[in-house]
């Protein structure tokens, strides 16, 4: 899923101060399952942030929303009667949601609530990691199912640098396995170190980010 | 083996003498008398000197900038490069201009990731962006198809061709273990011509770490130098023990250490004994030795192991 985490509460009075009416609206599908944005967590912060900006003496009226999915149009077009209201929205969505409603709801300002930061799995309760940096040429069928683009800070492909520690750490953070090591230990259950052998040669990035901004167009879904 | 470019380093390998390998850090500042100063330090006591790469992602003056340097002082360089901090465009055009500037030798490495930088009393940069395009193994691969291709990694041609002396590290004792040696094959396959090993203070498990280099062929294919760092009290070597990655240090010897009446003679006499134990192992070209904010100690402890002078290069 899309990972986001709150913003300090202290940068989301700052920009929501100068403001009347405001629009908190939050997206029930990745940020619902990282508690950062859904239903539960709009409900949470928007009384928090009713008494910080009371607490600054800025009378300011929050309202509440939660879209099913702040990334489809067709859900997002469920507000315009309750933006209608407002002079500004604050979405804790991911990136994307934030942009759908500036785009259809302009010239009303939209205020990011989150900071969105990566795609995770939520391994245990409250702990969520990284598995995925849409590099666009994925190699986990070669890397038995763990991706070092993601996962090793160095993003390296040929196996793991110097500073695996002992405990099978990442030299960066002892509390993040070095992927490397767990594809080493896996292949090597499988009976498979040597597949690891393979010189694999300078990736191309510019099936990803690195390649421009991404527009894909699909002439079979396009009649 | 084949010439490449006859660097000292090459020759005095190529003619089987015993290399010795030596640390030249940049200054954090840009002031080119610090790096003279240490030239002045070290000159002729080693065949190469290794300038590091912003090593713990602190910023200092450029290694091809101090290599540079190291040139104009008569001291032959080994450029370190990281693949933190630029892409394959920018080392490419790195390694070209290095190159012009008479660079030979070069190591290829990942880099110390740039939350290294901010430990100890520096800030460093720990908010950069990281580029890692390519890793240290892709980037020997590309010195190789400069020097021996005259092509760029993305397949155009220059003229002439780049040859360099290209070296890689090796970390034999870090976990995953069982994958080190491979992982020192694919340097050595992807052209690797010289190793240079994290520090060694665990000659047992070491020797045992070249023995399968040397089972896989390897050690006729690429000259292997053991990195030794200087120690300098019981605590050095406890905190390397603990907290580098891929050092091991054998508690006996932080005992000894302990007990020294003088760590510093200690240190040095530590020093002496593992050269001469490398010196000793079956598929062992050289050392690379490293005195950390200490150069001062190295011309003594290269002249004491029988190293110094060093043998005229034909
Ligand atoms: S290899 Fe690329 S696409 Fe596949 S999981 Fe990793 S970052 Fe994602
Ligand atoms: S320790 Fe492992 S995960 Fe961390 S940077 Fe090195 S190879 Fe990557």
């Amino acid at each position: 899923m899309i990972f986001a985490e709150w913003k300090p509460l202290d940068e989301l009075i700052d920009k929501l101060k100068i403001h009347r009416k405001v629009l908190l609206v939050g997206c029930a599908t990745c940020v619902a399952e990282c508690a950062a944005g859904g239903e539960k967590e709009v409900e949470t912060l928007a009384p928090l942030l009713r008494m910080a900006l009371k607490k600054q003496d800025h009378s300011i009226e929050i309202i509440t929303a939660t879209l099913e999915k702040q990334c489809e149009w067709e859900f997002v077009e469920q507000l315009a009667q309750q933006v209608a209201e407002v002079d500004a929205i604050m979405s804790i969505a991911c990136g994307i949601g934030v942009q759908a409603l500036a785009e259809r709801f302009d010239p009303v300002v939209v205020y990011p609530g989150v900071n969105t930061s990566a795609l995770t799995i939520r391994e245990e309760a409250g702990l969520w990691a990284a598995r995925c940096a849409a590099c666009g040429d994925c190699i986990l069928g070669e890397t038995f199912g763990y991706c070092p683009v993601a996962r090793c800070a160095k993003s390296l492909l040929n196996g793991p640098c110097g500073g695996t520690r002992k405990d099978g750490k990442c030299e960066v953070n002892e509390e993040v396995d070095c992927v490397w090591n767990l594809i080493v230990e896996r292949a090597d259950e499988r009976g498979r170190l040597e597949s690891l052998s393979k010189f694999k040669k300078a990736k191309d990035w510019s099936n990803s980010s690195h390649g421009g901004p991404k527009r894909v167009i699909r002439e079979d879904l396009r009649q | 083996m084949r010439m490449f470019v006859g660097s000292n380093l090459e020759r005095r390998l190529a003619a089987g003498d015993f290399a010795v390998t030596a640390e030249v850090g940049p200054p954090r500042g840009p002031d080119p008398a610090d790096v003279k100063k240490k030239a002045g330090i070290l000159r002729g006591v080693a065949d190469a000197y290794n300038v590091t790469d912003n090593q713990t992602a602190v910023v200092r003056m450029s290694s091809i900038a101090a290599s540079k340097i190291l040139l104009q002082e008569g001291l032959e360089p080994v450029m370190q490069i990281v693949c933190r901090d630029r892409n394959r465009i920018a080392i490419q055009s790195d390694l070209l201009g290095a190159w012009a500037l008479g660079i030979r030798n070069v190591l290829c490495l990942s880099g110390d990731h740039q939350s290294a930088g901010a430990g100890g009393k520096l800030k460093g940069h720990p908010g950069a962006k990281n580029v890692y395009d390519i890793d240290s193994i892709q980037l020997i691969s590309v010195v190789k198809g400069l020097r021996d291709g005259a092509v760029q990694e993305g397949g155009d041609s220059i003229s002439p061709a780049a040859p360099f002396f290209i070296g890689a590290a090796w970390t034999p004792l870090g976990p995953p273990e069982k994958f080190r040696t491979i992982r020192l094959a694919k340097k050595i396959n992807a052209g690797a011509n010289f190793i240079q090993t994290q520090a060694v203070y665990d000659i047992k498990r070491f020797a045992e770490a070249v023995r399968r280099a040397e089972d896989m062929g390897l050690t006729d294919r690429a000259a292997i130098l053991p990195g030794i760092i200087v120690p300098r009290s019981a605590g050095m070597l406890k905190y390397m023990n603990a907290n580098v990655p891929g050092i091991e240090v054998p508690e006996e010897m932080i005992r000894r250490m302990k007990n020294a009446a003088d760590p510093k003679i200690e240190g040095i006499e530590i020093t002496l004994e593992l050269i001469d134990a490398v010196k000793n192992l079956s598929g062992i070209k050289g050392v690379h030795l490293q005195a950390i904010e200490a150069e001062e100690l190295l011309p003594d402890i290269i002249r004491s192991a029988g190293l110094l002078p060093r043998p005229r290069i034909y």
